[in-house]
């Protein structure tokens, strides 16, 4: 089945100062996929999701995201995509409905749009009590299924995810996938960052970084036939042993 | 323009669900002009001094009942010994000593040169040329009238005169207090603009909810002007309610056009909240940010003449006022409301604070980035 890249780079490269954070990194991400960057701390994930949401200026390489070069059209790229970070960084002076009003108006939604697609929100997740809740007095699960929802409220071509479901226990894990699935059900591209293993079955393809580098790319049935083992857990363990 | 009123609509809803910031918009205008109007007085009032008195005639008598009248100082006596009126001073029992020396009258009866002897503990310089110019009035006084007066001398064996009446303009009783308050309205200003903007601004990186932010097609000038427009609407509440203050409980005269006043406000607080915005460029964090604040807030404050006349300051120092709005915005604020300057007797404070805006904006505004 062919489906066309969503991002493309083509030889990332980003140093800070003598550190050299991202090196060469060649990838591409197909539409409505998910696609897993999976590595220790430290491994250069972050960085490299920086980059493509335009937070950072890479050193060099060619970067494209939903069809637009990330040196010149970062306005463009901003209007196509959701980020939801490690911070999951909602107001926590702020209710649920106040964080999403407040985000939803920044990316143009209208003011009717925004109270349907809230009221199909608060249905979904079962929110009705915690909506007017400030976000500073919800669990860590449920700030991290809010947060997401603010990133994909105002149906991004693609949702980047740094390191969502780090802190919280497998059953909330599980569920934070449901929603994922069902964003890219309705044609977001996903691209998630993680360093649980496991979560890199849940992924359409997975890139195993580390020390900046790319060390292994492909779907997770690819790479467990490549390096000959049950599980990612497995894969990993190879790579890290390989060098 | 919709998406600036979104903005300023949530930073109306954390400015005021912020513990701190009700007591800080509210409070620190009573609490600046109500004590520290009161507290920063260099008005001298009820100073002890110690006379000594050798000669214990009628004429040191009649001298020291004049002390004793005046408001300005609290008579202790003591007797003629060195050591004890050391103590005295050394145990700040005293602030000045003076000796009325045997044979004053008599002297003064004969047309001979009389020295009266005064110590001054200028510690405190300011105070020390005060109790000078108070003593001296009071010896001025006590010749013209007590001697000239009540006694048959001849005038003609004092020494001539020149009496200089002076009259003190747009500040007739030389009150402290209305020379003190619009200084102390803008340092009020002053803090609103730069601390609070910049504060505001750097919890933000703190909580990490500007990379949310920057991820956003939100244009830098919407998300600036959406930051900075709150605190210049506070800051113009805060100059009403201190100016309000002023005028119902200090009797503050206020001579100028309130339109003058706000103009250079908003001029001032534009430049101010550049100052906020270009600190928080470069800080990490609100504690950074405080320090910068601070160690400069100090400075430009002192330096503009808030308790001191810029007039007598080095030249060096001269030049550095040059460039401190705080300088600028203390004449003007002083001018208008005391004297009722217009912008046109204030053209250079306002030129001079319009390039400083202009510039420190400018360059806050290119330095705040959405990428790094």
């Amino acid at each position: 089945m062919y489906r066309e890249n969503i991002i493309e780079v083509e030889n990332l490269v980003k140093k800070f100062g003598d550190f050299t954070a991202n090196d060469n990194l060649c990838f591409e991400v197909k539409k409505s996929e998910i696609f897993g960057f999976l590595g220790a701390n430290g491994a250069g994930k972050t960085t490299a999701i920086k980059i493509l949401c335009g937070l950072l200026f890479p050193t060099s390489g060619k970067v494209m995201v939903a069809g637009y070069d990330v040196y010149k059209k970062r306005h463009e790229i901003r209007k196509n995509i959701g980020y939801m970070s490690q911070g999951f960084s909602l107001y926590e002076d702020l209710t649920v409905k106040e964080n999403i009003e407040f985000y939803a108006g920044i990316y143009g939604l209208k003011r009717s749009e925004i109270k349907t697609r809230f009221e199909d929100l608060v249905q979904k997740l079962g929110i009705d009590e915690l909506k007017n809740k400030f976000v500073r007095d919800l669990p860590l699960g449920w700030k991290q299924k809010i947060a997401f929802s603010v990133a994909i409220f105002h149906k991004p071509q693609i949702v980047f995810l740094d390191e969502p479901t780090s802190g919280v226990d497998p059953i909330t894990r599980r569920q934070f996938w449901d929603l994922i699935y069902e964003a890219v059900e309705s044609g977001i591209t996903v691209f998630v960052t993680t360093h649980y293993l496991d979560e890199a079955e849940y992924c359409d393809r997975v890139c195993i970084m580390a020390e900046g580098r790319i060390d292994a790319i492909g779907t997770p049935d690819e790479l467990k036939a490549r390096f000959q083992s049950k599980n990612m857990d497995e894969v990993f363990v190879k790579i890290a042993r390989g060098k | 323009m919709r998406t600036v009123l979104i903005i300023l609509r949530k930073e109306f809803k954390q400015i005021f669900r912020d513990r701190m910031m009700i007591p800080i918009i509210f409070f620190m205008p009573f609490v600046q002009t109500l004590i520290l109007v009161y507290a920063a007085t260099l008005e001298l009032k009820n100073t002890n001094i110690t006379i000594v008195d050798i000669d214990h005639s009628d004429f040191s008598r009649h001298l020291i009942a004049k002390f004793n009248a005046s408001p300005f100082f609290k008579v202790n006596y003591q007797e003629y010994n060195y050591s004890l009126i050391e103590d005295d001073i050394l145990k700040d029992e005293t602030k000045s000593v003076l000796i009325i020396p045997a044979n004053f009258e008599k002297d003064i009866r004969s047309g001979a040169p009389v020295n009266l002897q005064m110590n001054i503990n200028a510690i405190d310089g300011q105070s020390a040329g005060l109790i000078n110019i108070y003593v001296n009035q009071i010896l001025s006084g006590f010749i013209k009238e007590e001697l000239v007066e009540k006694t048959a001398i001849n005038p003609g064996l004092l020494p001539a005169s020149i009496n200089v009446k002076s009259r003190y303009w747009y500040n007739e009783e030389l009150n402290f207090k209305h020379f003190m308050l619009p200084g102390i309205l803008v340092i009020l200003i002053s803090m609103i603009s730069i601390f609070l903007t910049s504060l505001n601004l750097v919890k933000e990186k703190e909580r990490g909810t500007i990379e949310q932010i920057n991820v956003t097609p939100i244009h830098k000038w919407q998300f600036l002007i959406g930051k900075m427009l709150p605190f210049m609407i506070i800051g113009i509440f805060e100059l009403t309610l201190g100016l309000s203050i002023g005028m119902l409980l200090f009797n503050l005269p206020f001579a100028g056009s309130v339109l003058t006043l706000f103009v250079f406000t908003l001029i001032y607080l534009f430049a101010g909240i550049g100052m906020g915005l270009l600190i928080s460029d470069f800080a990490a964090t609100q504690q950074q940010a405080m320090f910068t604040i601070f160690f400069f807030f100090l400075i430009i404050i002192l330096m503009s003449g808030i308790f001191t006349s810029v007039e007598s300051m080095p030249d060096w120092a001269q030049s550095v006022n040059k460039v401190n709005p705080v300088y600028y915005f203390m004449r003007i604020l002083r001018s208008v409301i005391l004297k009722g300057s217009t912008i046109s007797d204030l053209l250079n404070e306002f030129i001079a604070l319009i390039i400083f805006g202009i510039t420190v904006m400018s360059f806050a505004v290119w330095r705040y980035r959405k990428t790094v």
